[in-house]
């Protein structure tokens, strides 16, 4: 499973990309694998403001749902309107083109390094 | 339960081999895909696909009472069951709840009703308790067979290659008992997909050279994911979904599979026979979803706010790529309702089932 070093993660397998006060955020290429097949993706609101640990929203494959948690506080700035007709962007491209939402970041984020969320997955084996 | 008690079977080595991620089901340890639920699924409508389902129990029934002992268990009429023909049915409680559905297999000599694993012990408790007074002989007999259903247009063709039994002879849930690569099979034209194809009940020693054999063939594995939306579009009732101990086979929509008037009265039969002439209490509705989100199991069903049923199954359908359901409403409900899907009041609508049918001609060989 890919995991890119230069991202962060959470727990709950998100991944968030922090450029400057905005942070782009998607599932792992592990959460898409468990997943199986995406097909509908649940997105919040623009402008909508989250809290860390918040759910915000859902991505759901034939077989399951799972909810979708803000990794860190921000504002809603932008979501993949894309993946309401692709959404199997997230398979295909976990990080790149099946990016989720981007937030205008307002808290001090606690996530962890890749090296900390590879060591995560190792466990769960 | 805990990951060390898991049965496995026979073909445990094949999916691990295949890459098939394997989860805990009814007790067992089973593929729940390989490649992919919607490729899978779409391999089995427009191709074929090969299940392990090897899961399911089977339980024959002998002596010189079997027939009355089945008669009693089941709700289908099975004294006009040939020998060479299967039968569905419902195994129901005296107040018309459902044990379990099940295949009845009338062979030469006896019996063979094919139950669900969950309801393996279940079943054989109930079976024992209702024909104590009978000469019958109950012998569980799932250790005894592997189960693998090839389902799909294609899967006549690809069988025909591994058995001289002329398969365009079997009729729609019929079966003969031949050779599979030479090896001891039988041989039924049944499924859960809506496909054409044929379940096959070989020895557990065979089961892995069968399957390497078919799968060589062209024969997509599918895991029970695939399985699960392949029925649903089928319209199937899965057990412990649109079937349970407080939802009586009238309810859930198979009346086609009980006999009323049948010469043997069933455990079950007065209290169905009561509901019939009294009204459903509720009933099976297939549906659509026209809003944004995918019905799932449990979801409340509402009218002007009202709960009125609940979702028993539903799905994104890979073939129509649209969220379609079952959903179990009182009996009054009309074809328009919502559903409550992730807190959100999304509307749906009653269609006929089953969703999806195959094209006639490609049911033969």
């Amino acid at each position: 499973m890919s995991v890119p070093g230069e991202l962060q993660y959470t727990k709950t397998h998100e991944w968030v990309r922090i450029e400057g006060e905005t942070a782009t955020i998607g599932i792992t290429e592990h959460a898409q694998d468990e997943l199986g097949d995406v097909v509908f993706v649940e997105l919040p609101e623009e402008g909508r403001t989250l809290d860390a640990g918040d759910s915000f929203g859902a991505v759901e494959s034939v077989k399951a749902v799972s909810d979708l948690y803000a990794p860190l506080a921000g504002e809603v700035i932008e979501v993949n309107g894309t993946l309401g007709d692709n959404p199997e962007k997230i398979n295909e491209d976990p990080y790149g083109e099946g990016w989720i939402l981007k937030l205008r970041v307002s808290g001090e984020p606690d996530l962890l390094s890749a090296e900390d969320y590879e060591k995560l997955l190792e466990q769960a084996e | 339960m805990a990951e060390g008690t898991l049965r496995r079977t026979p073909l445990f080595e094949e999916h691990k081999a295949l890459g098939a991620r394997l989860v805990p089901f009814a007790g067992w340890e089973m593929p729940v895909q390989y490649e992919g639920i919607k490729a899978e699924h779409e391999a089995v409508r427009t191709r074929a696909g090969l299940f392990d389902v090897s899961h399911m129990g089977e339980v024959a029934f002998r002596g010189a009472q079997a027939e009355e002992a089945v008669q009693r268990l089941v709700t289908r009429d099975v004294s006009r069951l040939a020998v060479g023909q299967t039968g569905y049915a419902a195994v129901c409680l005296p107040d018309g709840g459902t044990v379990d559905d099940v295949l009845v297999y009338r062979t030469p000599e006896d019996f063979l009703i094919v139950v669900n694993a969950a309801n393996r012990e279940g079943d054989l408790a109930h079976f024992r308790e209702h024909t104590q007074d009978l000469d019958v002989e109950m012998v569980d007999e799932s250790d005894d067979w592997s189960l693998l259903a090839l389902q799909g247009p294609e899967a006549a063709a690809i069988l025909q290659r591994f058995t001289g039994t002329n398969l365009p002879e079997i009729g729609y849930y019929r079966y003969e008992v031949g050779e599979v690569d030479d090896r001891y099979a039988l041989i039924s034209r049944t499924g859960y997909t809506g496909e054409d194809g044929f379940e096959l009940y070989v020895r557990p020693d065979d089961a892995a050279e069968v399957w390497r054999k078919l799968t060589k063939a062209g024969a997509t594995p599918t895991g029970l994911g695939a399985r699960d939306t392949l029925r649903l579009e089928a319209g199937m009732c899965l057990y412990g979904n649109e079937l349970d101990r407080e939802t009586t086979p009238l309810e859930a929509g198979i009346g086609f599979a009980v006999h009323l008037n049948k010469p043997v009265e069933f455990v079950g039969q007065e209290a169905l026979r009561q509901e019939k002439e009294e009204g459903l209490r509720k009933k099976l509705v297939g549906f659509e979803v026209e809003g944004r989100g995918i019905a799932r199991h449990g979801h409340e069903v509402t009218v002007d706010g009202e709960t009125v049923g609940e979702v028993t199954s539903g799905t994104l359908s890979p073939t129509l790529n649209r969220a379609i359901g079952l959903a179990l409403v009182r009996p009054e409900v009309e074809d328009s309702f919502e559903i409550i899907i992730r807190d959100k009041a999304v509307a749906a609508h009653a269609v006929g089932l089953p969703f999806y049918k195959r094209e006639a001609k490609e049911r033969s060989c």
